[in-house]
């Protein structure tokens, strides 16, 4: 079909297909996100320098003086480092969400006659996949250091798999939070103010049987405690407990409680 | 099946304290252009958003295309389609990137999306700059891929957000010509605008808002007879001139004219373009000499003026399309 077309024939063309299913809908979201890295990669800088400074620099700064020996520490906090990380890099989310709703396009998707879900859903898909690069650069980068995880390969791809859940399911948080606060800034403030106590007070840099017993109570109740306590297990392949399973009812309660609030705020902005 | 595509009744949008939306009826048939005529801040883009389930009245109900608003906002959002007063596709894409992602989420499969989106590109003249970032159009440009965005799948109602704020008068032709072929081929269209000559040269009745109510309603004819044609300036070579004019005018057509000294001018207000020919006429017989002259249209201020008594107050931020 090479012929000329004028308005008034690409009128005629009347049907109208079925609406999209939810899965499909969030798959072309997810399909625009990447073509949007594709125009704008730098958008990746946050997922691959941060990994990068963070892990030399709490490998080669910290690491004598914590354990005595960099290959040690590193064993022990490159699982850690890795959680703080990605959930770090989830408040980007929020960020990219809220300069991008800030456009018009937004009025569009929302007329439309799709799962309205699947326009978040699609890009918290593509934000998965730059926790996944995240990962995928510190652990690497981690194994040229002399890391060595004890459940080989098998055990860092279960491992990464839990903490690429939980921090789908983060996202939703801030996903929330980037559809009702109004300036970026004010949303980046917000979301330290949560990430650094929580990854801080946390068991990613240092045994909680070290601390003081008012500070333990705090990190032993603190989420991402057993996130990291749960990728340490998986690619360490120490005895399992229980946090894996925690970390999997923690990232479902985050989803059936932000996402439908997520929703509600989306509807009704 | 009800003939209106809009049926609303008393619609109200309140935010904070502001009645942005202050009890608006609307019945508009199908198969028409409506101009939604008003200044900054009349409450268009709300009711545009009301009625395209976006925001949710605070009171009165409506129904678009028959289906109620909110009890069937699903079936609504099947049968209209929404081109906003700002950036309605995504910049970041291309026009073709833009075109193939709303036609896979109107339910089109890979093929026939990117077919779509060829065609859609060709017809609008959009082919040179289909793989170019929408970020790097054009107005004119903008405004024809927002608008073949809309029409990916062509829908029943069409919503068109002030189509032509920003553009050229050649870019704003473009626009005009496809809400033309959109109406003949059957599609009501909706649009907000500000300008009185583009709701004159596109819409079959116009309502006019200001400060969220509906002042006027009726075709541009009946609008027209209420305010008048518009105004007749004559420019002279000197002020004797213009006191012979001047004198003519007062007792051919019973109005004073507005005299301007400086420019050596006069203005007159006019019902009907023939009585301004018959005017200019008028003085040729007399032999009074014309440097030149010029016919205007109402303004908008000048609208409102002769329906409202005050020229409106230029509030609520500013509609510059960038
Ligand atoms: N989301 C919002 N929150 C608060 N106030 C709003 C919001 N949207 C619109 N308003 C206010 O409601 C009033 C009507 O705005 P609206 O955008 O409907 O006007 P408009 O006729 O489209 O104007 P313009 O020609 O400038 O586009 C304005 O005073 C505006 O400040
Ligand atoms: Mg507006």
């Amino acid at each position: 079909m090479n012929k000329p077309s004028t308005i008034e024939e690409v009128l005629t063309n009347r049907t109208r297909p079925k609406s999209p299913t939810a899965i499909q809908a969030s798959a072309t979201f997810a399909w625009r996100a990447l073509l949007r890295i594709r125009y704008v990669p730098e958008q990746l800088f946050d997922v691959t320098i941060f990994p990068i400074i963070f892990l030399l620099m709490f490998t080669y700064l910290f690491g004598g003086a914590i354990s005595g020996s960099t290959g040690e520490y590193l064993n022990f906090v490159l699982p850690g480092i890795l959680v703080m990380t990605v959930s770090m890099i989830t408040m980007y989310t929020g960020l990219d969400l809220n300069k991008d709703i800030e456009k018009g396009v937004f009025d569009r998707f929302r007329s439309l006659p799709i799962w309205q879900p699947s326009v978040l859903v699609g890009a918290l898909l593509v934000d998965t996949l730059r926790y996944l690069i995240a990962s995928t650069i510190m652990v690497t980068l981690g194994y040229i250091l002399g890391f060595r995880p004890e459940a080989g390969f098998s055990g860092v791809i279960m491992g990464v798999a839990i903490l690429l859940l939980f921090s789908f399911s983060l996202s939703w948080i801030w996903t929330m939070l980037g559809i009702i606060v109004r300036s970026e800034k004010a949303l980046m403030g917000i979301s330290m103010m949560f990430l650094f106590p929580l990854t801080f007070l946390s068991s990613v840099f240092v045994d909680p049987s070290t601390m003081p017993n008012w500070l333990q109570r705090f990190v032993d109740i603190n989420p991402i405690t057993f996130v990291v306590d749960a990728v340490r297990t998986l690619i360490h392949g120490t005895e399992a407990n229980g946090d894996v399973m925690i970390v999997i009812y923690i990232s479902i309660a985050l989803i059936v409680i932000f996402g439908p609030l997520t929703m509600y705020f989306f509807k009704n902005k | 099946m009800s003939t209106y595509a809009v049926e609303a009744t008393d619609l109200v949008k309140i935010f904070g304290k502001e009645r942005a939306v202050d009890g608006i009826s609307l019945q508009v048939p199908k198969g028409i252009v409506y101009g939604f005529l008003g200044p900054n801040g009349a409450g268009k883009t709300t009711t545009i958003r009301m009625l395209a389930t976006l925001l949710k009245p605070n009171e009165g109900h409506a129904k678009v295309m028959g289906y109620d608003l909110t009890q069937e906002a699903d079936k609504v959002r099947h049968s209209i389609s929404l081109t906003g007063q700002f950036a309605s596709v995504d910049e970041e894409l291309s026009g073709r990137e833009n075109l193939i992602f709303i036609g896979r989420l109107v339910g089109y499969s890979r093929k026939q999306a990117k077919q779509r989106a060829d065609e859609l590109l060709q017809a609008f003249q959009l082919e040179d700059a289909a793989k170019r970032q929408v970020k790097k159009y054009s107005g004119g440009m903008r405004r024809r891929i927002d608008i073949a965005a809309s029409i990916v799948t062509s829908p029943e109602l069409l919503f068109l957000d002030e189509p032509t704020t920003g553009l050229d008068p050649r870019s704003r032709n473009q626009v005009w010509d496809i809400v033309r072929a959109l109406v003949k081929n059957g599609t009501t269209v909706f649009l907000t605008t500000q300008y009185l000559e583009e709701a004159d040269q596109l819409a079959d009745l116009i309502g006019v808002i200001d400060r969220g109510k509906l002042i006027a309603e009726g075709t541009s004819k009946e609008l027209k007879a209420s305010i008048g044609a518009g105004s007749l300036t004559v420019h002279f070579d000197d002020l004797d001139e213009l006191k012979k004019a001047q004198n003519i005018f007062v007792s051919r057509f019973e109005q004073q004219p507005d005299i301007n000294e400086q420019d050596i001018s006069l203005t007159i207000m006019i019902k009907e373009h023939a009585k301004a020919a018959k005017a200019i006429g008028e003085l040729a017989n007399t032999n009074v000499q014309i440097k030149d002259f010029s016919m205007s249209q109402p303004s908008l201020d000048e609208v409102f003026l002769t329906l409202t008594g005050n020229v409106p107050d230029h509030e609520g931020g500013d509609s510059s399309n960038e």
